[in-house]
């Protein structure tokens, strides 16, 4: 349709963002280095190991139980290296920045960002800075990318997974995306839910004493867990076969979830990793992330089986279900 | 979790099966309507009609309250949406039903309407007092669960005097609908999963004609998958010993008599259109609501010019067989093709509780494994 406009299906992370970014986005820029659509891009020639990645920042309100802005944005680009099988060796941060915003919140927000990179190990190297008029953005958009090395030890990638493979999720879901909703405040929930805004380079550093093991990584934020899979399952041409009560979810955010309407399987993560490792690796791949204090409750939700098409697959105390692809946002149902 | 957890035991539900097995004849077909939408959602996410036993069907009823709104309905409300002196405030599941054209609220919003979602029509009324300059409108829909809320607030932009509020009104009702259902041709449904929201709002006498007139059996159901077994149980038993009764499976909830003051507050604010069209069903008598004469003032109807266009269902689409429970969302053709949850042709797909899109949505698995 050629008078098509952008809506907020577009940036939701689910299929609408899938088509915009497949069928627009790579289609214009179309280059080998994209072409993955990975969370980071391999870059250089043969030889050098060198990973890139960028992400923005659009959270509202700026600051949340567990974290704002600031740390999000450092957290989320590391993350992307991290899962991409890198360490990162320099981010960079752009600030849009809406006239009257006050400076003592930037410096508050800017603050976060550092003490976030400084737990990452890694600095914010160059940056810039853009004011805009009053109602041309809301508060404050941030926008990072990071480079990372390689770590020569994993060799990761959706071509690598196999049927049989396992499945890992590090940790309980859905928190972040909870945390958000709860924080602005027009739900009349009260509930101590915080988001999971974390680095997760302790756990890939992990894993990567697998070696060729560990099959791939991603870290499942817009979208939630089940988009997550889908890519799995997509990009392996393998379904993804889970069970559902497997995966760990927090009873409150659980509960939160049941009130809204919402399945935690679609609500946004900042600090989960989820791992496809060889089958005998499972139970060591397990007791690595165990070993972390991010990965404490990490599980085993499931495996990759063949299939006639891929499929994710939730087995229920009942039943199977498909887990498809989100589609637009996750509003609660009205009734 | 209580409440939930209780209700979601694989070994019950696993020992349901099994009585439900033992009240069946082998070869017999009984076909069953879940009438509300909540209850085709917790099916399929679920995966409970694994646990049925063959010889039982289960048919998806119309209770879906987006799904039922026709497109010239949605199309009138992108209308006073893009007034550019409007606010319109909507639940977020009626934001992505496309109209006429496959317009939506959202696409609306994209090209600058001001739309917003609300979780409450409360929350509308809380924008028209905080923003005096604006007009604006709620989008009133669903059954009997939803409009007490609508009239709540109606009652009370009365009492404070905010004449900057109004409402678009497409409230329904549960009776009529069931009754369309029972009067169409072809249609042979055994009995009847009563929904359980609405009911905890009108009680379960609304449903003794059914079982008067039609002779059969309605079991009102919570929506956890023990429920549902349960009340599937509760009609097989009824069926086997020949009676047709309202029965209440949902006691934590439901009362016999609902809620007198919801019920009250409807009475006030609403009266029964003549009849209203249903998409997919088409026009039914005495089965809307709009907004009672002597709150004429806060009608949208009547402040803003609307098209008010009927417009056809696409030909292409079966929705109208689905939801009477003559065809399976698979067997209409566009199914999954020309109709899918993201671009939506029929009213079936609309909503995650719509029989199409919760089938796509959780279903299709089991399908095309027995047919490959």
């Amino acid at each position: 349709m050629s008078d098509a406009v952008i809506t907020l299906a577009d940036g939701a992370g689910g299929k609408a963002s899938r088509k915009l970014v497949e069928g627009l986005f790579l289609e214009e820029l179309r280059n080998p280095m994209l072409e993955p659509l990975g969370d980071a891009a391999i870059v250089g020639e043969n030889g050098t190991r060198i990973a890139i990645t960028t992400d923005s920042y659009v959270v509202r309100p700026l600051r949340f139980p567990g974290g704002d802005i600031g740390e999000l944005a450092v957290n989320g680009t590391v993350n992307d290296l991290a899962v991409s099988g890198a360490s990162p060796l320099a981010l960079t941060a752009g600030f849009v920045i809406e006239e009257g915003f006050p400076v003592a919140e930037l410096r508050a927000i800017v603050a976060s960002m550092a003490g976030a990179a400084t737990v990452a190990g890694v600095a914010v190297a160059a940056g810039d800075t853009k004011v805009v008029e009053r109602g041309a953005a809301d508060g404050l958009f941030v926008t990072t990318a990071g480079v990372g090395l390689l770590d020569l030890r994993a060799v990761l990638g959706l071509e690598h997974v196999r049927a049989g493979d396992r499945v890992l999720v590090s940790g309980g879901i859905a928190e972040h995306g909870i945390a958000v909703m709860i924080a602005r405040g027009n739900l009349g929930l009260s509930l101590d839910v915080r988001s999971d805004t974390a680095s997760l380079l302790p756990l890939t550093d992990a894993l990567c004493s697998l070696g060729p093991e560990l099959r791939w990584m991603r870290d499942p934020t817009r979208g939630g867990l089940a988009t997550t899979l889908n890519e799995l399952a997509a990009g392996a041409g393998l379904s993804v076969r889970i069970e559902e009560q497997a995966i760990p979810v927090r009873d409150d955010v659980r509960a939160a979830c049941e009130l809204l309407g919402i399945d935690p399987l679609y609500v946004a993560n900042e600090g989960k990793l989820v791992a496809v490792v060889s089958p005998d690796a499972a139970d060591e791949a397990l007791a690595l992330l165990r070993a972390q204090p991010l990965g404490a409750n990490t599980a085993l939700i499931g495996e990759l089986v063949e299939d006639t098409q891929p499929f994710v697959l939730a087995q229920t105390p009942f039943g199977t279900r498909i887990v498809d692809m989100l589609v637009g946002d996750p509003l609660p149902r009205i009734c | 979790m209580r409440y939930v957890d209780e209700y979601r035991d694989g070994r019950a539900a696993h020992a349901l099966a099994g009585e439900l097995r033992e009240l069946v004849e082998p070869g017999q077909n009984v076909k069953l309507m879940e009438v509300c939408g909540g209850h085709t959602h917790a099916i399929y996410r679920h995966g409970l009609d694994a646990l049925l036993p063959p010889e039982v069907e289960l048919v998806h009823g119309p209770g879906c309250p987006v799904c039922v709104i026709p497109m010239g309905r949605v199309d009138d409300a992108i209308s006073i949406a893009e007034r550019p002196e409007v606010t319109f405030a909507s639940f977020g599941d009626m934001l992505r039903v496309p109209g006429g054209r496959r317009r939506s609220l959202l696409e609306a919003k994209a090209r600058g309407a001001d739309v917003r979602t609300v979780y409450s029509p409360l929350d509308a009324l809380a924008i028209a007092q905080r923003e005096p300059d604006r007009e604006v409108v709620f989008f009133g829909v669903g059954f009997e669960t939803t409009a007490p809320a609508t009239a709540l607030t109606l009652l009370r932009a009365r009492e404070f005097g905010v004449r900057n509020f109004s409402l678009f009104c497409n409230h329904v009702l549960i009776g009529p609908a069931l009754r369309a259902i029972l009067d169409s041709p072809d249609v042979d449904i055994d009995g009847f999963v009563g929904p359980g929201h609405v009911s905890t709002v009108i009680g379960t006498r609304p449903y003794e004609f059914v079982c008067r007139e039609y002779r059969r059996p309605v079991v009102v159901s919570g929506f956890e998958p023990n429920d549902i077994l349960q009340a599937v149980a509760m009609l097989l038993r009824q069926l086997r010993e020949g009676r047709a009764e309202v029965e209440n499976e949902y006691g934590r909830v439901v009362r016999e008599e609902g809620n007198p003051e919801a019920l009250a507050a409807i009475d006030e604010a609403f009266a029964v259109r003549e009849d209203f069209e249903w998409r997919g069903l088409g026009a039914i008598p005495h089965s809307g609501l709009r907004i009672a004469d002597a709150f004429a003032e806060w009608d949208a109807e009547l402040r803003f010019e609307v098209p008010g266009e009927r417009i056809e269902d696409p030909k292409a689409c079966r929705c109208g067989d689905v939801l009477r429970g003559r065809a399976k969302p698979w067997e209409c053709t566009v199914f999954g093709t020309a109709c899918t949850p993201e671009r939506p042709l029929g009213t079936c797909m609309v909503s995650s509780e719509g029989a199409c899109a919760a089938y796509y949505a959780y279903g299709r698995h089991t399908r095309e494994q027995v047919s490959a």
